[in-house]
């Protein structure tokens, strides 16, 4: 499996898992080093240091880096948070906008049950513990695209607190290793989204588009448990991923459904934690991982030259691919939280605590919503390697795609073929062509049932791997058509009929008369090329090897315009040469 | 027929001996009469001939909608109201429609109510005089009055005495003024710290403040979310009865507002008292309180003593902490809600053009009165991280303090407490604006902001003329969600002290005798 699994590398490396290979990614510093480190809080998740990416040298100093991150995910619901406006994403500018997102006097905010729903499921799975109660705050600042002047926010209580993010991080290279590491959840909070600001430069206008504001927001925070970018980006992957399958959050980066900022700082192990700085906006997946490793950079390249570290806000240049100081950020901010008067205590009931005849539509049952909680995807990872003994690294990459382990789930369905020669197809010759045209799964133009179908084929050897790829490119190409149509009109079954098959390799053999006997293999120098050229000449001097047969057996596949099975010349040309 | 109480021309209605149309035209030409009153911002005479219209129509088919169809009603100026200019008296929202109607103000227009305007105010109701707004004072029907006139001519004042006309108390005092002047037959005001109940004693009506989360909030453009209650301004307290019971009950835009139904009701009367309780908090024997409103309030204990009521005097120990408690939560609020006063999206928007920054910074200069501004600075100072602790949270502590006290008495078996609504009767407006609106405010609250701190319903009764000829109200407050049988207490008492009518005929009958006060009231201004 070592092709498939260097396909996938390629594909998927961005987020699948992060694969720490002794430094080279970062070793673009030479004296950098990395060492795991996090917080020794009370609440430390037991871990064990993954990497020390660079094998320090004694007497050299040696960097820490501790990252934190805040997640805002988008809650996925028909309306906004405490106004009935649609929530939708490119709708025209100021169409979905109610009097309380414009701030009108005199209007209130009212809770979107379904907004409390997403939390706590969210919060549920995460491994937090859901608040009873919980408050919302007014945390106040001028902007243009925040009408009423402050956001409804939960500082002091929020929803849900102290959870876990279990992700999986590749370690070394092939043999690879899945390591589990886990970050602790501060908490969870429900919020506002802003409105958006567009500057016109040109006329030095900003305009307002409030379709944005007032939407629902899930602020996820996590501890500083992590130690690069790769890490963190490997956290967000994986929450990413929970938040799609719990439907909490359609999570799209691009478009703005979820948006990352991290903590950054970096000390000599032993030491106190250095200071950090705030990378703001880090909304795309592709960058992530990068922001925060040229800022972790910056810092010990600041401390190394004897400089200091600001507590600042930055935001990362892709284009330059630095981080840089945020201007308008400038000068520290008092939000001068105040609770917000208008909404009452969140209480939400488990069923112990459930009043007895509450409306069901009152209230909020966490043990209901915990009874409905979908198939995390740690557990469907579990659960394809039991079901179908493929590897862990490729239940991460069924994973990875938007609708692909159902593509590959609806495969399974239909076919006889092994599980893992399933996955083999799914994940390197589909997801192969899928990328290669920048399509979404459920863009593809060949469906389950016709991969099942030319899988079947495949695996009652009626066509060969080979003619099976053929199959496969023209099924792309070619919608509406079977597999079955396909083979039959490219003739591309294998020959069933032994005589004609024996006919075939007898004609071959009739070509090449040099190759009648076998010999032992000679020994052959090293490299490759010399391999090429001893094989021909053995070819020549008519001393056969396996390889010689091989290659009789090519011809025979030529010979048959590829559709003979392999093995079954094989048997007949050993048959025909054996003394 | 302007005179009577709302029950009364609701009958009159129903009877026939007056149209919607005939009635909403009187009040017209009154309010128009009573211009110099100032207590109106806006007049909606358009709107309210089509709904009168509308209400004829229904009564002609025998489908009137209740009591309050075809009856004029006023809302005060921080009510939004639909199509209607809605401005706090500010200039920040001077041209502004808001596109919505508070759920109040709907839900009178549901019943056929006919709104002949929006009612002056303090901006923002930040004030107790009714003085302080973008649009001018509000003065005193009382003024003109043929009981304080006569008063004044007994005792004269020196060459001034009809110029020295005076304030209705606030915030509310447009809608006190509009239901005293009968231009109107209920209004709408808001209490946060006594706005309803101020400008009622000040000018002879009642004055209701419900419990909190009773009535909705929504469409109030907010001084104090955590304190401000819709009030009801009306002649008789069977009056604020009918209209509460129109107005009470879950609003799903207010979240604040009770789940449970409010059923409609009718105030019973009642004949005995000697079941009741009556408490005398001894906190609000305060020293600057007057000898006669001192005098009226122990009349009026023993009253309900003469009639077998059991009068207790009560503690309520955390009472002169309510004011200082009272401006740090009210600051904090109020700079929380002005934010949304940007001049991006709505109202008044400056010049400048700069940068986003200066154009907040002089939309909000010009916007907004020296008392807002006051306000919002000291707010913003309270809210500050190095703050908070010290005040908000400190405020927010002896604010439960206040509440637990009350909880504390009725717990201890009292049904209401009878206090004064205000120190003393109306000031002429060259000697109330002698102090600053601070002072004012937290002179005048003190008897009626602890109320708003604890949720308490409160209602305040005119129980008589004063040596000056003016009025002086009576406060009542019950236990929370108790609005009901503080009303039926509120009103056996109203019957007792049978409070005399306004003398207004020169205002109610044309003659020229109007003039003759305009001339004056302009005279006055000039002052």
């Amino acid at each position: 499996m070592a092709a498939p699994m260097l396909r996938w590398w390629c594909l998927g490396r961005r987020w699948l898992l992060a694969c720490i290979d002794g430094g080279s990614r970062h070793g673009r510093g030479a004296a950098i080093g990395f060492t795991s480190s996090r917080k020794r809080g009370q609440t430390s998740v037991a871990q064990q240091p993954l990497i020390t990416s660079q094998k320090s040298r004694k007497g050299e100093h040696e960097w820490a880096a501790v990252v934190g991150l805040e997640i805002h995910a988008q809650i996925s619901s028909n309306s906004k948070l405490f106004s009935g406006s649609r929530v939708h994403f490119a709708a025209p500018p100021n169409s979905l906008v109610s009097f309380f997102d414009a701030s009108l006097p005199g209007t209130l905010p009212v809770l979107n049950r379904r907004c409390v729903e997403a939390a706590v499921m969210t919060g549920l799975a995460l491994n937090c513990c859901i608040n009873k109660k919980s408050l919302f705050d007014r945390k106040h600042y001028f902007y243009a695209d925040l009408p009423a002047g402050y956001q409804i926010t939960q500082q002091r209580l929020p929803i849900a607190v102290n959870g876990s993010l279990a992700y999986s991080v590749c370690v070394g290279k092939k043999p690879s290793r899945v390591i589990t590491k886990t970050v602790r959840i501060k908490q969870i909070q429900l919020e506002q989204d802003s409105g958006k600001s567009l500057h016109d430069e040109l006329r030095s206008q900003t305009l307002i588009d409030l379709n944005r504001a007032g939407v629902g927001l899930l602020e996820v925070v996590l501890e500083p448990d992590m130690s690069c970018g790769e890490e963190a980006a490997t956290a967000v992957r994986e929450l990413q991923l929970i938040l799609q399958a719990l439907g909490t959050s359609r999570a799209n980066m691009a478009e703005g459904q979820l948006r990352v900022d991290a903590n950054v700082s970096v000390h000599h192990p032993g030491e106190p934690l250095g200071v950090r700085t705030e990378v703001k906006n880090l909304n795309s997946a592709k960058f992530l991982a990068k922001a925060i490793d040229s800022e972790i950079e910056r810092q010990i390249h600041e401390l190394e030259n004897g400089r200091e570290i600001l507590n600042e806000t930055r935001s990362f240049d892709y284009k330059l691919g630095c981080t840089m100081p945020m201007r308008d950020k400038e000068g520290k901010q008092d939000y001068r939280f105040m609770p917000e008067p208008n909404l009452p205590p969140l209480l939400l009931y488990d069923t112990e605590s459930l009043p007895p005849g509450a409306d069901p539509q009152q209230v909020i049952n966490i043990d209901w919503i915990r009874e409905q909680l979908p198939e995390l995807p740690s557990e469907t990872r579990e659960r394809l390697i039991q079901q179908y003994g493929i590897l862990p690294e490729h239940s991460f990459a069924l994973l990875n795609e938007v609708g692909l382990l159902e593509f590959f789930q609806n495969v399974i369905k239909e076919t006889r073929a092994e599980p893992k020669k399933v996955t083999s197809w799914v994940l390197n010759i589909f997801l192969g062509f899928l990328k290669q045209q920048n399509l979404a799964v459920n863009e593809s133009p060949v469906t389950p049932s016709a991969l099942a179908e030319l899988l079947n084929l495949l695996d009652r050897k009626a066509i060969s791997s080979t003619a099976a790829k053929q199959v496969f490119e023209e099924l792309w190409r070619s919608e509406g058509k079977t597999p079955s149509q396909i083979v039959s009109e490219k003739q591309l079954e294998l020959m069933q009929d032994q005589e004609a098959l024996e006919q075939a390799c007898h004609t071959v053999m009739e070509g090449h008369p040099q190759v009648n006997n076998i010999h032992p293999p000679i020994s052959l120098p090293g490299t490759l090329t010399a391999l090429k050229r001893a094989l021909d000449k053995v070819m020549d001097v008519k001393r056969g090897n396996p390889r010689a047969i091989n290659k009789l057996i090519g011809l025979v596949r030529k010979a048959t315009l590829s559709r003979a099975d392999p093995t079954a010349i094989k048997e007949i040309l050993e048959r025909k040469l054996s003394p | 027929m302007l005179g009577r109480t709302l029950r009364e021309v609701s009958a009159a209605l129903k009877q026939g001996q007056i149209t919607p149309t005939e009635l909403c035209q009187k009040c017209l030409s009154l309010i128009k009469k009573t211009k110099f009153l100032n207590a109106y911002i806006t007049v909606s005479e358009e709107v309210a001939l089509k709904q009168a219209e509308e209400s004829e129509k229904r009564y002609k088919k025998g489908r009137s909608l209740g009591d309050l169809d075809g009856i004029p009603i006023a809302v005060k100026d921080n009510f939004s109201t639909s199509g209607i200019e809605t401005t706090c008296a500010s200039n920040m929202l001077k041209g502004y429609v808001p596109p919505y109607n508070a759920t109040v103000v709907q839900k009178l227009l549901d019943q056929g109510a006919v709104l002949m305007g929006k009612t002056n105010l303090d901006e923002f109701a930040m004030g107790s005089g009714s003085t302080d707004g973008a649009f001018g004072p509000v003065k005193n029907p009382w003024s003109y009055s043929k009981q304080y006139r006569e008063k004044r001519k007994q005792k004269p004042h020196g060459e001034n005495e009809d110029s020295d006309w005076l304030i209705t108390g606030g915030s509310s005092g447009g809608s006190a003024a509009a239901v005293a002047a009968f231009t109107c037959f209920a209004a709408l005001g808001s209490d946060t710290g006594g706005s309803t109940r101020n400008p009622a004693a000040h000018c002879g009506v009642v004055g209701f403040k419900p419990s909190y989360g009773l009535v909705s909030r929504h469409g109030l453009i907010p001084l104090v979310n955590s304190m401000d209650v819709p009030g009801i301004l009306t002649r008789c307290v069977d009056d604020a009865a009918i209209v509460l019971g129109m107005l009470a009950g879950h609003d799903p835009k207010d979240s604040t507002t009770i789940q449970d139904p409010v059923k409609p009701f009718t105030l019973p009367t009642l004949t005995d008292v000697s079941e009741l309780c009556i408490g005398i908090p001894k906190e609000y024997l305060a020293p600057e309180l007057s000898c006669e409103v001192r005098s009226f309030w122990s009349k009026a204990a023993n009253l309900f003593e003469s009639e077998g009521a059991k009068v207790i005097e009560v503690s309520l120990p955390h009472t002169s902490y309510s004011i200082v408690c009272y401006h740090v939560l009210c600051t904090s609020e109020v700079a929380s809600n002005m934010a949304r006063f940007d001049g991006l999206e709505y109202g008044h928007r400056c010049d400048i053009n700069v940068s986003t920054e200066a154009m907040y910074a002089a939309t909000r200069r010009e916007g907004f009165n020296d008392v807002v501004r006051g306000r919002i600075l000291a707010g913003n100072f309270f809210l500050l991280k190095e703050n908070y602790e010290n005040y908000f949270i400190k405020a927010q502590k002896v604010r439960r303090l206040i509440a637990n006290d009350f909880v504390k008495v009725f717990n201890s078996g009292v049904d209401v407490l009878l206090t004064p609504t205000t120190l003393q009767e109306a000031a002429p407006y060259l000697e109330f604006i002698k102090e600053d609106n601070r002072t004012r405010s937290a002179q005048d609250d003190i008897f009626t902001q602890a109320v708003n701190m604890a949720g308490l319903p409160a209602v305040s009764v005119p129980v008589a003329l004063s040596n000056q000829g003016l009025p002086i109200g009576l406060q009542f407050i019950g236990r929370a969600f108790c609005d009901q049988q503080l009303l039926k207490i509120a009103k056996w008492f109203e019957k007792q002290v049978q409070f005399p009518v306004i003398q207004l005929q020169e205002l109610m009958n044309d003659g020229s005798s109007v003039s003759e006060i305009e001339k004056l009231a302009s005279v006055s201004l000039k002052h």
